[in-house]
């Protein structure tokens, strides 16, 4: 009887169905794993089916909605005059900038599986743990873009790397990747440890988790001259710059694009870009926006600092993984440069960035995918050469992909260096931009070069032919993925609309 | 009464010989382990702290999380570790360097 009467009588049943498409998914990877284990070896295909239709059922759930769902946010926009809504006592938000970062990584992470099936088949690595985990780690991402306290960031971060760390781990007698993975889970809980502690400092000042309660104590108060604050948003930018792998936090990059299985570097350099970047806006920008002078200051210094060593280091590198480490690296300091330009203009353009950048990076790991076969891994830089003469198409997808990298029009690169430099040109950081335009300059060196390689060198050794390996629909997405790089290179004006509608009305 | 202050020097002390441990020892990669699980209790003792002078119990329930994944992320990483010294037949900090450049 002391039992019940500590359950409160009005009992509201918490207001959960926003987040329906992460239920779903949850009991989709869940189904998932069981079905897995009643499915031979030979059956395998099953598992890529569900787990490619949980997706892509996920997918459509947060594009369209449930019935209800959509009901909870016309409710919420008439209550409010904002479209989004929370749920779970506030800690769950869906607005429209969550809709098309979710959207973006559920499709990315289709892709992603796609590419991988033939590559994991060859490896005997073809087991349900890799599409198990990989949901696990899409679940993880979508809590952190919906996150509104630092508790669910955080949770989905852990629930995003931990998922991680087992996938580079993945190829389990295999040194490098182990060592690998051991330098990722090192550096990774390093990370984790300084973004909870810097949450701390923040919880213990503002009194709050909830982002809204402290962006409304930042509001009220001096933040720029409270060391506790300060100290706070430090310990947490050094926290998402390892995440982001940013310099001078991108040691593990490399290695991890390096030693891990290809198909692992694909997963790893594509989606979770997304959420990282999600996880930057929700807590700097909707958090901590008023500290904006504060982290304007250390990201340009990062941003600076990301884009001079990615771009020189990856000249040095004759390895094509980790040489697009060093050029994510570089990426990851434009979508800084937008973010830090404190403007909607320049938080779109991030957005574009990274979703652009998560298209063309899956597009560049398919033609290393492509290029190796059993018991060969493509990734050294001469492997491209004389592409053009035994694979044209490819060879051509390949050009598509490194000239949006360079940011060479027509392709989408171009636009998205384009409208990031003209943010940070807004936000009167004129020496960035014009440091951003020659580091991008340099960078298109090694981009050229491997073109170079491709059409104007000789094959070397042998030139078996690798594309009996894969499948059509290898090659139908091989080429979307391409043609869409153009595409969006050529009208950029949707995509940027889109992005830029979502931020206005999500901040 | 203890003043909020000290808590949070304890807090900062455990948290710096956590990064110290962390980037100092060149030897033994369960070292690292235990640093890493050093820093996680670190952050604990500042929730809580935190949470009891200011009255808001959010703090103290983010430390059921914290230690919740702290255990999880133990187990993987002492799976990792064995996969390591499978390959390689050490867990010393300084032989992971296949990689480099």
């Amino acid at each position: 009887m002391l039992l019940f009467s500590l359950i409160p009588m009005q009992f509201q049943t918490p207001n959960i169905l926003l987040a329906t498409p992460e239920m779903f998914l949850l009991a989709g990877t869940c189904f998932v794993l069981l079905t897995d284990l009643f499915v031979k070896d030979s059956q395998r295909f099953i598992t890529y089916l569900l787990t490619q239709i949980v997706l892509l059922v996920t997918a459509g759930l947060v594009l369209f909605g449930t019935t209800e769902m959509n009901l909870i946010l016309a409710e919420s926009y008439q209550a409010t005059g904002q479209s989004g809504a929370t749920a779970f006592s506030d800690m769950f938000v869906l607005d429209p900038m969550a809709q098309i970062l979710k959207i973006s990584i559920l499709l990315v992470t289709v892709g992603v599986f796609v590419y991988s099936r033939e590559y994991l088949r060859a490896r005997d690595m073809y087991k349900g743990e890799f599409f198990t985990l990989g949901l696990f780690a899409v679940l993880g991402m979508m809590i952190m873009v919906s996150a509104k306290t630092m508790l669910l960031i955080y949770l989905g971060l852990e629930l995003l790397s931990l998922a991680m760390y087992a996938m580079v781990a993945f190829k389990r007698d295999d040194g490098r990747a182990s060592e690998a993975a051991m330098k990722y889970f090192v550096l990774g809980a390093i990370a984790s440890g300084m973004l909870l502690y810097g949450m701390s400092i923040i919880y213990g000042v503002s009194g709050s988790l909830h982002l809204d309660h402290i962006a409304n104590y930042m509001s009220t108060h001096p933040v720029m001259e409270n060391i506790g604050l300060l100290l706070g948003l430090a310990f947490i930018i050094v926290g998402l710059g390892f995440k982001l792998g940013v310099v001078p936090f991108h040691m593990w990059v490399p290695d991890v694009y390096d030693g891990s299985p290809t198909a692992v570097t694909l997963f790893l350099g594509t989606a979770p870009k997304i959420a990282a970047f999600a996880m930057v806006i929700r807590l700097l920008v909707e958090g901590m926006g008023d500290m904006v002078q504060g982290w304007q200051q250390i990201l340009s210094l990062l941003a600076a600092l990301s884009l001079l060593a990615g771009n020189i280091i990856a000249i040095a590198q004759t390895n094509i993984k980790r040489m697009l480490a060093y050029s994510t690296i570089s990426h990851m300091g434009f979508v800084l440069m937008g973010i830090l330009a404190g403007s909607h203009e320049g938080y779109a353009a991030s957005m574009f960035y990274i979703i652009t950048y998560a298209i063309i990076a899956m597009g560049v790991f398919a033609v290393v995918l492509l290029l190796s076969r059993e018991g060969y891994e493509a990734d050294q830089l001469n492997d491209l050469k004389g592409l053009s003469s035994r694979h044209p198409w490819y060879a051509f997808m390949m050009m598509l992909f490194l000239f949006s990298m360079a940011g060479v029009p027509p392709t989408v690169g171009f636009y998205a260096k384009l409208s990031v430099i003209t943010a940070v040109v807004d936000a009167n950081i004129i020496w960035l931009a014009v440091f951003g335009v020659v580091m991008s300059v340099i960078g298109a060196y090694y981009y050229l070069r491997a073109i170079k390689l491709m059409y104007f060198d000789k094959p070397e050794g042998s030139t078996s032919s690798v594309l009996a390996l894969v499948k059509w629909d290898f090659r139908v997405l091989l080429s979307l993925n391409g043609l869409s790089v153009l595409a969006l290179g050529i009208l950029p004006g949707t995509l940027m609309t889109v992005c830029l509608k979502a931020i206005q009305s999500s901040l | 009464m203890i003043p909020l202050s000290h808590f949070l020097i304890v807090s900062a002390l455990l948290f710096s010989i956590s990064v110290a441990g962390i980037f100092l020892n060149r030897k033994n990669m369960i070292i690292l382990l235990m640093c890493i699980e050093l820093m996680l209790l670190s952050v604990n003792l500042n929730f809580i702290a935190f949470s009891h002078y200011s009255g808001d119990i959010a703090g103290q329930i983010f430390v059921f999380f914290i230690l919740t994944v702290a255990a999880a992320e133990a187990a993987i990483g002492l799976a990792i570790l064995i996969t390591v010294f499978r390959n390689r037949r050490t867990i010393n900090v300084e032989e992971l360097d296949e990689m480099k450049g």
